[in-house]
């Protein structure tokens, strides 16, 4: 199906799916460090797996992003 | 107050700008600024600010230099090394610019400390790099009132967002800071120096154009960009109406210090 995914049209090897299949499909890299909004809502981690997408849905992917200064704790 | 002839030929390049001209800048002459962080982020943004007049800055650091730093934290120097980071950048800024009041603060923010560090500035910039602190500062300034600058770096990619009150949060984004296990560790992240400074000089920017109340803040709104293939784009946010700070029925009233992630590099 067609989606618009970080605003531009693509078309993902996926039929009816989930937000959870979705992030799999797309090899999303460590999905607990992604905040997904689905046609402009941010959804909540635990609703992936019960949300599904459908044509022509938008989709952003927000990584978490700390800072570049590792100024970590001890 | 008016602007001195110095004052004037200074920051002449700002008053000939319509959106800003004597007013505007005496407006930035008469603003604070909390700088949380004197990093990769922090850096910039404190040098763009005090070159711009912002009559008081405040920054917050609790480390020292360190040579690794250099490569991004442009208002560290090589004879820093080793030095308080607070220190060193107050003594940039006082170069650079004596209208500006420094004002330093060698610690870390907790949830005990930040409301009384806050409470006198009109914008905060969040140029840490850690969530725990970066979801305490988001609490801070929603629970305050206060508009604040995130910032966020990766590699080649930057993130930032302007909070006003009433406008989107954080927390609208990341309801929860990550699992303790998933962030990745500080040696596997590795940022590009120049992506700090574009990141910092927009969180600066932003705090300028608050002050001035001119144009269209960074609210509502995620700027994103990939300094790899130099793409940039900007994600409408919505306001969550459940979200636990900034919602209708928050759940968090008062502020909470999140576990620190576990870090196995040296800064």
């Amino acid at each position: 199906m067609n989606l618009i995914i970080s605003g531009k049209s693509e078309e993902v090897s996926l039929n009816e799916g989930t937000v959870l299949e979705l992030l799999k499909v797309k090899k999303v890299e460590m999905p607990e460090m992604v905040s997904v909004e689905l046609n402009g809502n941010i959804l909540r981690q635990h609703e992936y797996a019960a949300t599904t997408v459908k044509e022509g849905d938008q989709i952003e992917f927000l990584y978490f992003m700390g800072g570049g200064s590792l100024n970590c704790y001890e | 107050m008016s602007l001195t002839e110095s004052q004037i030929e200074r920051y002449s390049r700002h008053i000939i700008l319509k959106d800003v001209g004597g007013a505007g800048q005496q407006k930035i002459l008469d603003s604070k600024v909390l700088i949380i962080g004197a990093g990769g982020l922090g850096a910039p943004a404190a040098l763009y600010l005090a070159a711009a007049g912002v009559g008081t800055i405040g920054i917050v650091d609790a480390d020292n230099v360190d040579l690794s730093n250099l490569q991004r934290q442009i208002i560290h120097f090589t004879p820093d090394v080793n030095q308080p980071k607070v220190e060193s950048a107050r003594q940039k800024m006082a170069e650079l610019n004596p209208d500006v009041k420094v004002i330093t603060y060698q610690t870390r923010v907790y949830s005990e400390n930040i409301s009384e560090m806050i409470k006198d500035y009109d914008f905060i910039i969040d140029g840490t790099d850690n969530f725990p602190t970066k979801f305490l500062i988001n609490d801070a300034c929603v629970l305050a009132g206060k508009p604040f600058s995130h910032g966020g770096i990766l590699r080649f990619n930057g993130q930032t967002l302007t909070y006003s009150p009433g406008h989107a949060c954080y927390r609208c984004i990341f309801p929860e800071p990550p699992p303790k296990g998933a962030v990745p560790t500080c040696s596997q992240a590795g940022i590009l120096g120049a992506v700090a400074g574009m990141l910092g000089t927009i969180q600066a920017a932003e705090a300028l154009r608050c002050i001035i109340g001119k144009g269209k803040l960074l609210t509502d709104r995620l700027l994103t960009f990939n300094a790899l293939d130099m793409d940039f784009r900007t994600i409408n946010i919505r306001k969550n109406p459940n979200c636990a700070i900034c919602g209708a029925n928050p759940s968090i009233t008062e502020l909470v210090d999140y576990e620190p992630p576990a870090c196995d590099l040296k800064r």
